[in-house]
């Protein structure tokens, strides 16, 4: 994975230092707080329902186990014993101290961490596949350009005041793992006909009170043009965003009222400007980085068996991994989705533990996914077993992968300010109804996501079930939504009609899964019977 | 706007323009205006053909969270504008050391800014990693400089 | 009533104005009625307060109660988490937010 150099390092030490003396004005009254917040949101400092919370960056989403167990200390030390993983790859802490955030921001800093651009109106963590670099079915690890990227977007003079906040995702599978088209930019590396490697790029997605699927605005710009035209887009958004209606000031809105047609010629008519600046690093610099994303070092001639005989083990290993590039490894995935816990919330102990199994089994690496879990990506066959019996002893082996109660969940109003129903206990309660681990794996892939406010953090747009929590005369309501999906056959779901109460959506759910499972035909998932069925059948069940 | 002392927030060595500025509708219309004004939602495009007898562009921040200036400023660089590009308006410290990247070479706050502090922030980044319009190399140029051995930013 | 909420700058605990000071407990709130907006000015200009506006409340015997439930939830803390709210010893605090 990428290592700072000291270049590098001098630029986060330089943004602590930034950030310790606003903090000071700010506390002196030499910022007033309109002034100041823009400045903490950048350092990824919000004003939340009950506290400060601090959203650090995991780029593209990996961590060595040095860094994953630098933020289990910060838990401990200024938190409260645990942290949150979130969709966008990231870790929050909901009780941190203004007065202590500077010093936050140095502890990370150690570790080559930061809380850089994590909120704001300005280019945030760029994200990436959970499976990048383990996968067999990549063209080339995403994360060398998501990288690129990074450099390219921290600090961008231009980009520092955008009307809105801006995501950007890079994957290279025809298997989207990162929810690509629902981002502000996504990209996807592909090949030509040439066998020339080369970025298309997706423009204006995103979730929110507007979901939109992003459209495709060039299929192929070069490797070495990856800047320019990246410039091109955030220039004509820069410029032309709406800044009148903080509602409509995505990109996605833009692209929208401008038509595919119009925003292209503008950014085409940007890039040849730009492509003349010669505003590039140089070739050497994007190799420099590839080779930081090299291969880890395999081992051959290693066991390719698993020992079943242990049959939680065995549950386990059939759900939570998957398979690897390399003979003999396999991808694993820690579940954060205990039965009675909180969606993506780990405790500092828990932290700490899959740190060490990163460095001890997974060549010091680990990730963060969009859907809140974490990932041991490259396990020698021959140490699931231990790998597991650590997990199992920590309660992290929930053997839940893309089942029904592999739930994403934003915080909701539990935790956030912004939030109209909570939705932690609503993922709960739909976790316990479907407890049965059998009648779990009976349903198959199903990925059901909750969000507690229009904002969409818990992408339930893109749910094959997802949750919306509403405001319903002071009371907390929640409308269903059928045959989302976050991935290549992006679809946003469908509302089903009136909302329910909490122990009403519950069991509107379990009607959903019991008309899904008298209809389906073989081999398909709940969102293929959905697709070839349509919403009648659900609604007839859940209204009458 | 009166006699504002903005000298120590002024990188140019020549005499500031005392002309009051035009609106850039204006602008092409009054043939011997030599300063023009940007407002955030005008094209700083629309100014390209009139570079050569600009000898002083200010742009409005009405509000320090509205980046179209920054834009503005660059794009007139980037053509080749070398006038004065003054940052006008809601401009607070935090802002300076982008703003000077993006070409503001003069800086006439509503509110004014301690020199000292200015200078602090002005000097906030010992790197950069974006070539924009300001001369400094950047970050990924800078590692690959030498005959082809990376530099890591060592001293 | 009208009673005014914020949090300390520093430490980011939401606080509630007791009529001469800022408190972490909702039942210390008083009414401040036509006061609220000059209160809020000052208190917010000695940095006595951060983000602070005024909400509606009512009081039931000694304890005050928020109208609306996502301040209700800001006074005691997350219901899913209810040791780390300001009254972790009972297991019912969360039946109070709803």
């Amino acid at each position: 994975m990428y290592k700072y150099d000291n270049y590098d390092q001098a630029m986060v030490d330089a943004r602590v230092a930034e950030f310790r003396d606003q903090t000071a004005r700010r506390m002196a009254g030499d910022l007033t707080e309109d002034q100041f917040k823009p400045l903490r949101l950048k350092n990824g400092l919000y004003l939340q329902l009950h506290a400060y919370m601090l959203r650090v960056a995991v780029p593209y989403g990996t961590l060595s186990g040095a860094q994953m167990r630098m933020l289990g200390r910060i838990a401990d030390k200024y938190d409260r014993g645990y942290g949150h993983f979130t969709t966008r790859q990231n870790i929050q802490y909901n009780w941190i101290k203004l007065a202590e955030a500077p010093d936050i921001l140095a502890d990370l800093a150690t570790v080559e961490m930061h809380a850089i651009q994590t909120s704001g109106n300005c280019i945030r963590n760029i994200s990436s596949d959970h499976y990048a670099g383990a996968t067999a079915d990549e063209l080339v690890d995403p994360r060398p350009y998501a990288e690129l990227l990074r450099q390219w977007s921290s600090f961008h003079p231009e980009f520092d005041y955008l009307p809105r906040k801006f995501k950007i995702a890079v994957i290279a599978s025809e298997t989207d793992r990162a929810a690509m088209k629902l981002h502000d930019i996504g990209i996807r590396i592909v090949m030509n006909e040439s066998g020339e490697l080369g970025a298309a790029f997706y423009v204006g997605g995103g979730m929110g009170r507007t979901p939109m699927i992003a459209p495709l605005v060039r299929g192929f710009v070069p490797l070495d043009q990856l800047i320019h035209y990246s410039e091109a887009c955030l220039r004509v958004y820069n410029r032309y965003g709406r800044r009148d209606n903080k509602y409509k000031a995505r990109i996605k809105i833009l692209v929208h009222e401008l038509g595919l047609a119009e925003y292209t010629r503008q950014v085409e008519e940007e890039f040849a400007h730009m492509s003349a600046l010669g505003l590039e690093p140089p070739t050497a610099e994007l190799a420099r980085i590839a080779e930081m994303f090299a291969d880890p070092p395999f081992e051959a001639g290693l066991a390719d068996e698993v020992d079943r005989s242990d049959p939680d083990f065995a549950v386990w290993l059939d759900q939570n991994t998957h398979p690897h590039k390399q003979p003999c490894y396999a991808i694993a995935t820690i579940s954060l989705k205990p039965l009675g816990g909180i969606p993506g919330d780990a405790s500092a102990e828990q932290i700490a533990l899959m740190a060490d199994l990163a460095e001890q089994y997974s060549f010091d690496e680990c990730r963060v996914t969009h859907a809140q879990n974490i990932v041991l990506p490259h396990i020698r066959k021959a140490d699931l077993y231990a790998v597991w019996q650590a997990l199992d002893a920590a309660g992290l082996a929930t053997a839940n992968l893309d089942l029904v109660s592999d739930i994403i969940a934003c915080p909701g109003l539990d935790y956030c300010s912004l939030a109209n129903a909570r939705s932690i206990p609503v993922a709960q309660k739909i976790a316990q109804r479907f407890s049965d681990l059998g009648r779990q794996r009976e349903l198959g892939e199903l990925k059901l996501k909750i969000s507690g406010c229009i904002n969409a953090c818990g992408h339930h747009h893109a749910g094959h079930i997802g949750v919306l929590g509403v405001d319903r005369k002071g009371t907390e309501n929640y409308q269903l939504l059928l045959g989302g999906s976050e991935g290549a056959d992006t679809s946003l779901g469908k509302i089903t009609g009136p909302g329910f109460d909490e122990d009403g959506i519950v069991d509107a759910i379990e009607k959903v899964t019991d008309v899904y499972l008298a209809r389906r035909d073989t081999g398909e998932r709940f969102l293929d019977t959905y697709r070839r069925i349509g919403v009648e059948p659900f609604k007839e069940a859940i209204y009458g | 706007m009166g006699d504002f002392n903005f000298g120590q927030l002024r990188f140019r060595d020549d005499e500031p323009v005392a002309d009051p500025a035009v609106t850039v509708d204006a602008f092409a219309a009054q043939t011997n205006a030599t300063a023009v004004r940007i407002e955030p939602g005008d094209d700083a495009r629309a100014l390209l053909p009139h570079l050569a007898r600009i000898a002083l562009v200010e742009v409005e921040f009405n509000s320090f969270g509205d980046g179209r200036g920054y834009s503005s400023a660059r794009i007139l660089r980037e053509h080749g504008y070398t006038g004065e590009l003054r940052a006008v308006g809601e401009v607070l410290l935090d802002q300076l050391s982008h703003l000077r990247r993006c070409g503001f070479d003069s800086f006439a706050p509503q509110a004014p800014i301690d020199r000292a502090a200015a200078e602090r922030a002005f000097a906030t980044w010992p790197q950069v990693y974006q070539k924009t319009v300001d001369g400094r190399t950047p970050i990924g140029a800078l590692r690959h400089q030498r005959s082809g051995q990376p530099s890591s930013g060592n001293a | 009533m009208k009673i005014l909420t914020g949090n300390d700058l520093a430490s980011g605990d939401v606080v509630w104005w007791t009529g001469s000071e800022w408190s972490r407990h909702v039942d210390d709130a008083v009414d401040a009625g036509d006061h609220a907006e000059a209160i809020l000015a000052a208190e917010e200009a000695a940095r006595r307060v951060n983000a602070s506006y005024a909400i509606s409340a009512t009081r039931d015997g000694a304890s005050v109660r928020p109208a609306h439930i996502k301040e209700r939830i800001r006074a005691l803390g997350p219901t899913v988490r209810l040791d780390l709210t300001l009254k972790p010893a009972d297991p019912a605090a969360g039946n109070w937010v709803i």
